[in-house]
């Protein structure tokens, strides 16, 4: 069976507010990920590109961001699954030149998030949910979150200072990325303070508990096993891929404490690698919220149902613990421009792997995981990469 | 010659409604008349909420009302200290699933309960009742039962 290899990654710096338009922001990723490969655009014989599109005035963007990278006439495909998006355009990435259909694919993942007021991001997100049904009630993303963390803490007697450890431990990373949209230590006693960190949005979780939205653009190339042992000296391989999906209605779902398509997409990921949990040694987790990363790190077999709590508090999810995971910061510093998160963890990953990760390297991983989610676990997909 | 008029009494669903066409437009007028319905088919039996007009099941659309009666219990509940757009005025509020069995509704919780966090806790027995929204609207919300 051939391999598909990943032959070159891209970020932009993460931000509050770009000034620049989605192809200009589009750029940044696309030319860093193109420097990286050390490859010329007329390799490049497809373009996938990810993002959610109630964020923009622009209609079918994948057009325009193609013609303004120089990569027509190659096909271009536009792949929306919310906060997942780019790790799903992965997978399709994956299916073209694995398909033989193609045999160096682009994935673009984009997110200018700052046009809209924090309110207005809130209702667009909620939209994202059962608008029959449940946006009526006024429910936006933290809520969401917020019943999930409920239910953890009833079930497990998780509490709110388990929590806060994890962003206090994103804080720890995010400080030495250079290109995350939150560069702060993160402390207990910021937690303390009612009008910061401490502020209650939709209890239990607070303020410190949420990423904040960010601008950015992320790029990765895949290629096939032939084209990636030609063009690059440390090719990364998917060596697995999960995706699943779950009932969007919050009535239709089995339980709380967990998100069944992190499972579900795991389990997939996992016998297509013909690995187990224990075989990961480092982890990007979709961590939109405190209470998603202590899901994904239970979900993922890194702890038992109930015991990511006892993990966080070990810091066994540290850098030099027993599983590292976000040790870029995650998205609740790294920030998360939706279109762009998945593709952006999959960089870190694969920085990772090539011993490129500089100040936030893990010590010689062979094997890394990327866990990235959309909407309220209603997209999950799971890829796992090596360096054989 | 007169225009048929379009059915969007969906529009009438909670605080702020975001589509009003739907083939499950009855459950207004049951909710005016303080009923919460939800569907079942004909076929498998299969019983829905929210509602729907299709089984994906038995691949029909004959499905029949029942109302949602009896307790159910708390599976989680968040207090919303921050709203969406349009959702403003009716903070602080909470919402909550609700476990019936065989099936789930997802809803809030009365504003008669004055401190849900402290009130509330999973596992408690809790009622569904019809009413209406502050700014007038029909919605349906959970009580201690
Ligand atoms: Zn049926």
């Amino acid at each position: 069976m051939s391999k598909v290899g990943i032959i070159g990654v891209g970020q932009s710096t993460f931000v509050r507010s770009y000034p620049g338009s989605i192809r200009e922001l589009a750029f940044e990723a696309y030319s860093d990920a193109m420097r990286d490969a050390q490859i010329t655009n007329d390799l490049v014989d497809a373009t996938v590109i990810c993002s959610s599109p109630e964020y923009d005035k622009q209609r079918s963007p994948a057009g325009v961001v193609a013609e303004y990278l120089g990569l027509n006439p190659q096909p271009t495909f536009y792949v929306e699954t919310l906060c997942s998006s780019s790790s799903t355009g992965l997978k399709l990435a994956y299916s073209l030149v694995k398909s033989g259909l193609h045999s160096c694919v682009m994935v673009l993942g984009f997110q200018i998030m700052s046009q809209l007021t924090s309110a207005e991001s809130q209702e667009r997100m909620g939209r994202g949910a059962d608008i029959q049904w449940e946006s009526p009630f006024g429910t936006m993303m933290p809520a969401y979150y917020a019943l999930h963390a409920q239910a953890h803490m009833a079930k497990y007697g998780t509490t709110s200072e388990d929590l806060a450890l994890i962003r206090i431990k994103s804080g720890t990373y995010g400080q030495l990325n250079e290109r995350a949209v939150f560069r702060k230590e993160v402390t207990p006693e910021m937690f303390a303070d009612k009008d910061g960190f401490g502020g209650p949005v939709s209890s239990p979780l607070r303020v410190g508990d949420c990423c904040a939205n960010a601008d950015g653009s992320s790029c990765i190339i895949v290629a096939s096993e032939e084209k990636a042992k030609a063009l690059c000296k440390k090719p990364v391989w998917i060596l697995g891929i999960g995706s699943a999906s779950a009932p969007v209605n919050m009535a239709g779902r089995d339980q709380f404490s967990g998100l069944l398509v992190g499972i579900e997409a795991g389990k997939q990921a996992y016998k297509m690698a013909g690995i187990t949990s224990k075989h990961i040694d480092v982890a990007e987790v979709h961590d939109c919220f405190t209470i998603a990363e202590m899901m994904a790190i239970e979900n993922l077999g890194f702890a038992e149902p109930g015991g990511g709590p006892e993990l966080v508090r070990a810091k066994e999810t540290y850098k030099e613990g027993k599983i590292p995971v976000n040790v870029d910061g995650g998205l609740l510093s790294k920030g998360h421009p939706i279109g762009a998160t998945g593709c952006s963890q999959v960089r870190t990953i694969v920085l990772q792997l090539r011993g490129e990760a500089g100040a936030i390297q893990v010590k010689d991983p062979t094997i890394g995981l990327v866990h990235n989610i959309g909407g309220v676990g209603l997209y999950g997909n799971v890829t796992i990469l090596g360096r054989e | 010659m007169a225009k048929k008029e379009i059915d969007r009494r969906f529009n009438k669903f909670g605080t702020v409604s975001f589509m009003g066409v739907s083939k499950t437009n009855d459950f207004i007028d049951y909710l005016e008349q303080g009923k919460v319905m939800g569907t079942r088919c004909k076929a498998c039996g299969k019983a829905f909420f929210p509602p729907r007009s299709d089984c994906f099941h038995s691949l029909t659309s004959e499905m029949e009302w029942f109302e949602v009666t009896g307790t159910g219990t708390l599976l989680t509940f968040s207090t919303l200290r921050y709203a969406p757009v349009g959702f403003e005025g009716d903070l602080p509020y909470t919402i909550a699933v609700v476990d019936y069995g065989d099936y789930k509704v997802f809803g809030r919780i009365d504003k008669a309960i004055a401190s849900p966090d402290e009130e509330l806790k999973v596992g408690m027995s809790m009622k569904v009742v019809a009413g209406k929204t502050a700014n007038g609207q029909d919605i349906y919300f959970f009580q201690k039962a």
